[in-house]
């Protein structure tokens, strides 16, 4: 069976419109709240990447961070977000979900055991912010053993050597960090300078899908849209958080963001 | 797992930049591979580099200070009535701490490599002082990450960064001490990795950190060894060498030059901090049996829960204050080459009042846990025993803690 996730693009491909991506944190304003924001946006996103949050992420920015430290603040455990992930796919069964987070989170859950209960939770892919490639060789083999895409992070400060030797070992989906930031920062490079890089890694391995994110906000995510798939994260985070400090529904609120940044990719 | 002879301990990882298979390595985001990578080469090849090294050690010589005095402490050892207790006072080095050597190899390095800017972490503010006048002597502007917790409890230092000219970033984020400091100095490098040189203030962080900041405090023990030497004739037949342990940058320097000794001859010793005694929390992963986890792109022994969140810590000396340990001192530890304890928070105290009641000598709380445990076992050493305590750095910083703790009288003036 195709993985969901090509499956996404596939179908973004033919209604000629980048792929949409969003990620938010597993567990933020709460458990139910996070999964409830993810039934109501999926119905306008075409992959979902569900965070999983760390308490000493080395590459977040502040708004993610905010709603990270939420989330743990809640009680948020590995096991509640597969939990969430399951209960998600029930009502969403082909709907991609990617699982975003740190290394040391799969580390002591074991990576077998990881890859395990994803599979059965019904996790798509995985990006693992702090374990680039060489060293993810053996855990990117073992995810796609049980056919969970392993993404590669790709950035401008990649080498080409070295863009070709990971690209040559991805799966089908890379993941290109659009400039030097953390997550959510201001976009300080031209989305025509992002492009040109963006295609430069395209031409080495035209058949992998390539998403752009880090910076993408609604004002921005228009002029990217010749990419196969753009992420929104950061701006997203700032909205739940801008809905709970003025005690408004977050659902609802994203729901609104999520549905006219598809407006705009179309 | 096993120490080779040697082969200095820096260079005794693997390909990947892993000691004994598993400890250290690179956990970073794909953005810093390339940074981190440049910095492996430049440093590499300067470390072999003659006319790099004769640079190092003029700074060494001429501006921090070596070599830092080597002294026996008589009346404590008479007091105590065991081993004969020296103090190796590292704190004599320009800016009062260890952490000058560090700081000074990063800014010759960052200068090497065409670098402007240089950031860096700090929690007791030593590492944060120190490379803000490093910054300044090599002409690099300087951005210091420090915790909010930390700003308040260390302002002698704070304040001598600033008056270095160098921006100091309050972090408020998690318990707003070292380890927070460290992740956002972290992540500040990632948007910056262009124009910026990160230094790591302890043997701690992606690989080439650790090594780098090992190389650097290495001069420590060279000095140590000559005056061993000088003292006794020869390396003494039962020497003791005791360090507080943070990250583990002032302990692995102190140690380093000794390594190839049998343990048997040469014993390590590092004290961690054990916290308040009647708190359960700790800055002491070695001494508590913490589990390995990846923290600040290495993997080592650090306290987290059981799904990989890193735990916060307690202790009365920020520059302890600190969730994981240096890879190195993993490795010293499960090869046994060096052995590992703490001290509480009251225990470092007790141990700062003795020495000041007893010598001309001033350490500041984090070596205090050293001295702490060296006095209790000196105690049951045989005469011709030689323990040497590292007195990194100078108690000057602690003064609004001791004033708190043990009253004004215990406060030495500058
Ligand atoms: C005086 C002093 N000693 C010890 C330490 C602990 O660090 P490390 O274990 O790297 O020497 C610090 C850190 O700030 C310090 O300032």
């Amino acid at each position: 069976m195709l993985n969901p996730i090509s499956a996404a693009f596939k179908i973004a491909k033919k209604e000629k419109r980048p792929a949409l991506l969003t990620y938010t944190v597993a567990g933020d304003g709460s458990k139910k709240q996070s999964l409830n924001i993810l039934k109501s946006i999926s119905e306008n996103v075409d992959i979902l990447e569900v965070g999983v949050p760390h308490n000493t992420p080395v590459a977040d920015g502040s708004q993610i961070q905010t709603s990270a430290y939420r989330a743990i603040k809640n009680g948020i455990k590995i096991n509640d977000i597969f939990n969430i992930i399951k209960k998600f796919k029930k009502s969403r069964k082909n709907k991609p979900v990617i699982l975003m987070g740190y290394y040391n989170m799969i580390f002591q859950y074991g990576e077998n055991n990881y890859i395990n209960k994803c599979k059965a939770s019904g996790v798509n892919g995985l990006i693992v912010v702090d374990l680039p490639w060489p060293e993810n060789k053996n855990f990117a083999k073992k995810c796609k053993s049980k056919s969970i895409y392993f993404i590669q992070l790709l950035s401008p400060t990649t080498t080409d050597t070295r863009l070709k030797k990971i690209i040559k070992d991805s799966h089908q989906m890379n993941y290109f960090i659009s400039m030097l930031s953390t997550t959510g920062g201001k976009l300080k490079v031209t989305p025509k300078e992002i492009l040109k890089n963006y295609n430069k890694i395209k031409k080495i391995d035209p058949k992998k899908q390539t998403v752009i994110g880090f910076g993408i906000t609604e004002k921005t995510i228009g002029k990217l849209k010749s990419a196969d798939g753009l992420v929104v994260g950061s701006a997203i985070c700032k909205e739940i958080t801008r809905s709970l400090n003025n005690r408004q529904n977050p659902v609802t609120n994203v729901s609104r963001l999520v549905k006219n940044l598809k407006k705009k990719t179309t | 797992m096993k120490l080779k002879k040697r082969i200095p301990v820096i260079d005794q990882g693997n390909k990947l930049g892993f000691w004994g298979g598993k400890f250290g390595g690179n956990f970073v985001p794909e953005t810093l591979k390339k940074p981190i990578e440049d910095l492996e080469i430049l440093f590499n090849n300067l470390k072999e580099d003659k006319k790099f090294i004769a640079e190092r050690d003029k700074y060494f010589k001429n501006w921090i200070g070596t070599p830092t005095r080597f002294i026996k402490l008589e009346n404590l050892t008479k007091h105590v009535g065991g081993a004969q207790i020296y103090s190796k006072v590292v704190s004599d080095a320009n800016g009062g701490a260890h952490k000058i050597y560090n700081a000074t190899v990063h800014c010759l390095l960052a200068k090497r490599s065409g670098k402007k800017v240089i950031c860096g972490d700090t929690g007791a503010g030593y590492a944060g002082k120190m490379l803000s006048m490093a910054a300044k002597k090599f002409g690099l502007k300087c951005k210091i990450f420090m915790g909010a917790k930390d700003i308040a409890r260390q302002q002698p230092n704070v304040k001598a960064m600033k008056k270095n000219g160098a921006e100091v970033v309050p972090v408020y984020s998690g318990s707003q001490t070292l380890v927070d400091a460290v992740s956002e100095c972290m992540r500040f490098w990632v948007a910056n990795c262009d124009t910026t040189a990160m230094c790591v203030g302890s043997t701690v962080g992606p690989a080439v950190f650790v090594r780098i900041c090992g190389w650097s405090t290495s001069q420590i023990s060279r000095e140590l060894k000559v005056q061993l030497i000088e003292e006794f004739g020869s390396i003494p037949k039962k020497l003791k060498l005791y360090n507080c342990v943070g990250g583990g940058s002032s302990s692995f320097g102190f140690w380093n030059e000794f390594m190839d000794y049998d343990k048997k001859q040469c014993e390590f010793i590092g004290v961690e901090a054990g916290g308040p005694a009647k708190s359960k929390k700790h800055a002491a992963p070695l001494t508590y049996g913490s589990k390995i986890g990846i923290l600040h792109g290495a993997a080592q022994y650090v306290n987290q829960n059981s799904d990989g969140q890193i735990e916060e810590t307690e202790s009365i000396s920020a520059g302890l204050d600190y969730p994981g340990i240096s890879p190195l001192h993993c490795f010293l530890k499960d090869t046994k080459r060096a052995r590992y304890t703490s001290a509480s928070d009251e225990d470092a105290l007790k141990a700062y009042k003795l020495v000041t009641k007893f010598e001309k000598l001033r350490p500041s709380l984090e070596p205090s846990h050293a001295f702490f445990v060296a006095i209790v076992e000196s105690k049951k050493f045989s005469k011709d025993t030689i323990v040497v305590v590292n007195s990194c750095g100078d108690a000057y910083k602690d003064k609004k803690i001791l004033e708190q703790r043990l009253g004004i009288k215990y406060v030495k003036s500058n």
